[in-house]
């Protein structure tokens, strides 16, 4: 593993969840790197720890200990918490995210959702990505109608091209194709895997299908909170 | 690319029923609110416009309660109390005076007048001294009489209207039967002046059996003191003095209770509207907690929530503020027919004036109030943790 191309390192991250007077550990020291360019997925059971592991790679949320460096950048190191406002300007410059609910604005076209991060953020030189976008996505015929009118499978490539609309470095997908058919799984995954070999997107997804985990260079079971590479 | 502002416009739409709701609360009450102050500015205006009318300041009454001098002078009334003519010359010494004028009102009973009958007030006025007190009334047809003991008579527009009478008819003072004819008819005022028949002093001396009077009329000289010139008056015996800015303060004291009444209604409309804005702000945060849970996990800070919420809140004061002061524009007329009805006295032409600033400034209220409104459902929306929300939907 080339050191110099590591964009996400994660070191013995642990998660504790309290329920009253009960410690739940949904990880118990996760290490791992991931390099740029890599397409990773992660598959295991439910409560295995996969989504926790994405979210904290992802800065959804603090370790309750471990680190995790950011293209080479220290973010929860020493046991401090990192605050939402720091955790928003990192997710903002360095991730997109999808997920399995889609989370389209349901009054907003599809256009319009897309540039929807760019209200918030906006990367220099993003001009003209929404556009682009929807075209390689082949969404453009689609541009102008709402949420309800278009497909699931539709609603995940809208939502693919918000999340990558700012450019990011690392696309977070969790459950990606939770809510779709066969057919449109393996158009979202042929999307996932162009984008991965094409544009050299670092992907890292959380899927419970193993058709889909196949198109990821490099799979990583979760068991019990831990990480193990297949 | 998209705005945070169409952002919050579009999400307002989301629920129309509920916005039109909370719209019209936010009206109600920027109608209620406008038409209060309108009410304020316009009653005060129309009682300066009477007074202003009477063409002079100060007036001479027998003495009595300042209450009744007050409806006397502005409504006519019945048991009068009288004032020697011969006090006329005491008050004309005076250097403050500039013109002074008699006057007798009577009152009679008319049986044809409405359903059950009601009072005619006659003014018994001076054909030398009156009209000049008055120049600015116009007429309509004919012109004043020229002889004090003439068997004329002047009418205001509305009874001549009532009666439908012309200059050259006839008309018989009730009760005593005594027939007058119509010289004058004057044009429309908006006062007082247009519903009292003008009659030659000394010829309703003569109908009523008095040789007194019941007001002296004065007209101050320009920049004279007329708490000065008052003082002076009272020396004189048995006599009620009343300047207009006493029959305004006494007027307006008396329908202070009104405007307080109608002053709660519009508090109570705003803390409505104030709670309905809060209650759908909130409840669309709360539907909505995913949606910006994602924004969040986008980029948006909470500020950037906070202000996208807030300018949902000031979507819908604006639109709901203007759409009151426009009603309250257009239908000042029916507010103004409500407003006679619970009045204990109204003075004539428009009580309901509205105008671009007291728009203005109405607005501004409902946005400021509005925008506070929504302070506590933009906090929780900024508050949102995105990773909370998508586990509360998973």
């Amino acid at each position: 593993m080339n050191i110099e191309n590591v964009v996400l390192k994660a070191s013995e991250l642990t998660r504790v969840y309290r329920r009253g007077s009960e410690e739940i550990s949904a990880l118990a020291g996760v290490s791992l790197q991931i390099e740029k360019g890599e397409f990773v997925s992660f598959m295991g059971p439910s409560g295995s720890g996969k989504t926790t592991l994405i979210n904290l790679l992802g800065c959804l949320d603090n370790p309750s200990s471990g680190n995790l460096e950011l293209v080479g950048r220290n973010i929860f190191g020493g046991g401090a918490k990192v605050g939402e406002k720091d955790l928003t300007r990192i997710r903002r410059e360095v991730f997109g995210y999808i997920f399995q609910n889609f989370y389209l604005i349901p009054t907003l076209t599809v256009q319009e959702n897309v540039a929807l991060p760019l209200a918030f953020y906006k990367k220099p030189g993003v001009e003209g990505e929404v556009e682009r976008l929807l075209r390689m996505l082949g969404m453009e015929h689609r541009m102008n109608h709402l949420p309800g009118q278009i497909s699931g499978g539709e609603m995940q490539r809208v939502a693919i091209a918000r999340a990558l609309v700012n450019r990011p470095d690392i696309l977070m997908a969790d459950e990606p194709t939770g809510n779709l058919d066969t057919k449109r799984t393996g158009e979202i995954g042929e999307i996932l895997q162009d984008l991965n070999r094409n544009s050299g997107l670092t992907i890292v997804m959380v899927t419970h299908n193993p058709e889909l985990a196949r198109l990821a260079g490099r799979s990583i079971e979760m068991r019990d909170g831990l990480a193990y590479e297949n | 690319m998209i705005t945070k502002f169409q952002i919050a416009y579009k999400n307002l739409l989301r629920k129309k029923s509920r916005t039109a709701l909370t719209l019209i609360g936010i009206m109600l009450s920027s109608w209620v609110l406008v038409s209060l102050l309108g009410f304020n500015r316009g009653y005060e205006a129309a009682l300066n416009r009477d007074i202003d009318n009477m063409g002079y300041q100060v007036m001479v009454m027998a003495k009595g309660c300042p209450y009744e001098a007050a409806t006397l002078m502005l409504q006519g009334g019945k048991g009068l109390r009288y004032i020697e003519t011969s006090m006329l010359a005491d008050i004309v010494k005076e250097p403050e005076v500039d013109k002074t004028t008699l006057i007798l009102m009577q009152a009679f009973f008319d049986p044809n007048k409405g359903d059950d009958g009601g009072i005619a007030g006659y003014f018994g006025v001076e054909a030398a001294t009156f009209p000049a007190m008055k120049p600015f009334l116009r007429f309509y047809q004919g012109a004043w009489f020229t002889d004090d003991s003439a068997q004329e008579a002047v009418m205001g527009f509305e009874a001549a209207e009532l009666e439908q009478r012309v200059v050259g008819d006839m008309i018989m003072v009730p009760e005593v039967d005594v027939p007058l004819k119509v010289v004058g008819i004057l044009e429309r005022t908006g006062s007082q002046d247009d519903g009292t028949i003008f009659v030659p002093l000394k010829t309703l001396q003569t109908i009523a059996g008095i040789d007194k009077v019941t007001t002296i009329g004065i007209k101050v000289k320009k920049d004279a003191d007329i708490t000065k010139l008052e003082n002076k008056l009272y020396q004189l015996p048995d006599v009620q003095v009343v300047s207009f800015s006493q029959v305004k303060q006494t007027i307006m004291k008396l329908i202070s209770t009104a405007r307080l009444m109608v002053l709660s209604i519009a508090i109570v409309a705003i803390i409505i509207a104030m709670v309905g804005v809060i209650n759908t702000i909130l409840m669309s945060v709360l539907e909505r907690k995913q949606e910006i849970g994602i924004l969040k996990t986008m980029g948006a800070m909470p500020g950037d929530i906070f202000r996208l919420v807030w300018t949902e809140t000031l979507l819908l004061c604006g639109a709901g503020g203007v759409a009151g002061v426009v009603f309250a524009f257009f239908f000042a007329g029916v507010t103004d027919v409500l407003v006679r009805r619970i009045l204990p006295y109204a003075p004539g032409g428009g009580l309901v004036l509205i105008d671009f600033k007291m728009s203005l400034f109405t607005l501004g209220i409902i946005i400021v109030v509005g925008l506070m409104s929504g302070l506590y459902p933009a906090w929780q929306a900024g508050r949102i943790r995105p990773l909370e929300s998508i586990r509360s939907d998973s």
